[in-house]
């Protein structure tokens, strides 16, 4: 599994494009917000947390079509079959590397996307643990949807319908954790439990799918 | 089960089946309809508004009671792969949508006079909302691929995920603080009037039995389907 986890990583950071592509997407879906709202920073510092979930949210969805495509369209996934590796393991595989070439890269654009939103500075800490915590419930939740659509044509925008209702809790739960008080904590702890559930979950769903896929 | 997973048993019983659930739920659809909207007493808080809540309530009901079928109908394809059962989910899907889209419109309009507004965002709309979605994601995917089995067993896989949104709709009531009253029947009685309570029952009745009618409707037209499909591929053959 870990050959498996390196593997995918080797070929995500080998294309330039695999592994910036999100977080350009991601800087740009925030950095469009200012233009539609205005540019008044009291308005901007008080949506500037709920604007970078939801971008987050979309830029976990920009990869789904590489997840398993390319993997079914060469016959990789059939010669892994072929050595009887389960497919629950392949697929959890794939969510680890998914998320290492996604969620560490992301959390590191946060600060400038927060200094574009002008977000303000006592939000940060909560944004960074909260979406820290979420991120791999959004690669939990796309390695689902990549393996229900593999061998698709589209599969993008069908994945994004699959996935955006799912993901509604931890998009709750993640903007809660960014009021002030008590409530932080308690936000925190319901995304962290939502987050486990996916990410436990994810690996059975998607590697059924992807059995589903080669029959 | 096993039994009716035979498809031209199936198609003997849903014969006759058929009218009588579709004549028998319309029968006390008129019933529990006409008693709740004419003959049962306006509320002392709502007035005549809650009325509404005899079409309301049944569709909520079976807008979740749908997706558990069709949840079950999933489980059933990819455990035993029965393709009555994969024929069984796809009928019921888009009438349980249809059953939770009723659901949402009449709760807006009755929460325009009695709560202001149309709509917000309340755990219990918001998570009625979801099982739309989870519905319309079911029938997309279930009907993008060509063929047929393959997006049967995805959209069975993505019905058997979504089912964790049913109990946060049932208790979404009690966990957080909402503004969607908690339920009024649970198991220990019911906190409405009786003059109340059975138009509402009857009307459920009813919606029930429709909801399984239409569904036979659509499993004989979706088996109806195949068969000329069959024929036309056999014909095709024959002449090629």
């Amino acid at each position: 599994m870990i050959a498996l986890v390196g593997r995918e990583l080797a070929l995500r950071f080998g294309r330039w494009g695999g592994v910036m592509l999100p977080l350009l997407f991601f800087l740009l879906v925030a950095s469009l917000f200012p233009f539609a709202v205005g540019p008044e920073p009291r308005l901007l510092a008080r949506i500037a947390g709920g604007i970078m979930w939801v971008a987050a949210l979309l830029a976990a969805l920009m990869p789904i079509d590489t997840l398993f495509e390319p993997d079914r369209a060469d016959g990789t996934l059939d010669q892994l079959a072929a050595r009887q590796v389960p497919f629950e393991i392949v697929a959890t595989a794939r969510m680890i590397s998914h998320w290492l070439a996604f969620g560490p890269l992301l959390l590191l654009t946060v600060p400038v996307a927060a200094a574009l939103l002008a977000l303000p500075a006592a939000a940060m800490l909560p944004l960074i643990v909260g979406l820290a915590i979420g991120t791999p419930a959004l690669a939990a939740l796309g390695t689902v949807a990549a393996a229900l659509t593999t061998g698709l044509r589209g599969a993008g925008a069908l994945a994004g319908l699959l996935v955006l209702p799912l993901a509604l809790p931890v998009l709750i739960f993640g903007a809660g954790a960014m009021g002030d008080g008590p409530a932080v904590a308690g936000a925190l702890k319901l995304l962290g439990a939502s987050s486990l559930f996916l990410v436990a979950l994810s690996p059975f769903a998607a590697g059924a799918a992807l059995r589903a896929s080669l029959e | 089960m096993h039994r009716f997973a035979n498809p031209a048993r199936f198609l003997k019983i849903a014969r006759v089946a058929t009218p009588i659930t579709a004549l028998l739920g319309l029968a006390l659809l008129a019933a529990g309809l006409g008693l709740g909207l004419f003959s049962s007493p306006p509320d002392y808080l709502q007035g005549e508004s809650v009325r509404i809540m005899y079409v309301h309530v049944p569709t909520a009901w079976f807008g979740m009671g749908g997706y558990l079928f069709v949840a079950l109908a999933s489980a059933a394809f990819l455990v035993w792969r029965h393709p009555l059962a994969d024929v069984a989910a796809r009928a019921a899907a888009p009438v349980g949508a249809t059953f939770t889209a009723v659901c949402l419109m009449t709760g807006a309009l009755w929460g325009r006079p009695t709560w202001g507004t149309y709509w917000v965002w309340d755990a219990r709309l918001t998570s009625m909302l979801v099982l739309l979605f989870l519905y319309l994601g079911y029938i997309a995917l279930a009907n993008a691929y060509d063929d047929r089995e393959r997006g049967g067993r995805a959209a069975a896989i993505l019905a058997l995920v979504g089912v964790v949104n049913l109990p946060i709709i049932k208790f979404s009531v009690e966990w957080w603080n909402t503004l969607h009253q908690p339920a009024s029947i649970r198991m220990s009685g019911s906190s409405i009037h009786p003059e109340m309570l059975q138009p509402l029952l009857l009307a459920a009745l009813g919606f029930q039995l429709i909801f399984a009618a239409t569904v036979l409707m659509r499993m004989r037209t979706a088996l109806a389907g195949q068969v000329i499909a069959a024929r036309a591929a056999r014909l095709a053959g024959a002449h090629g």
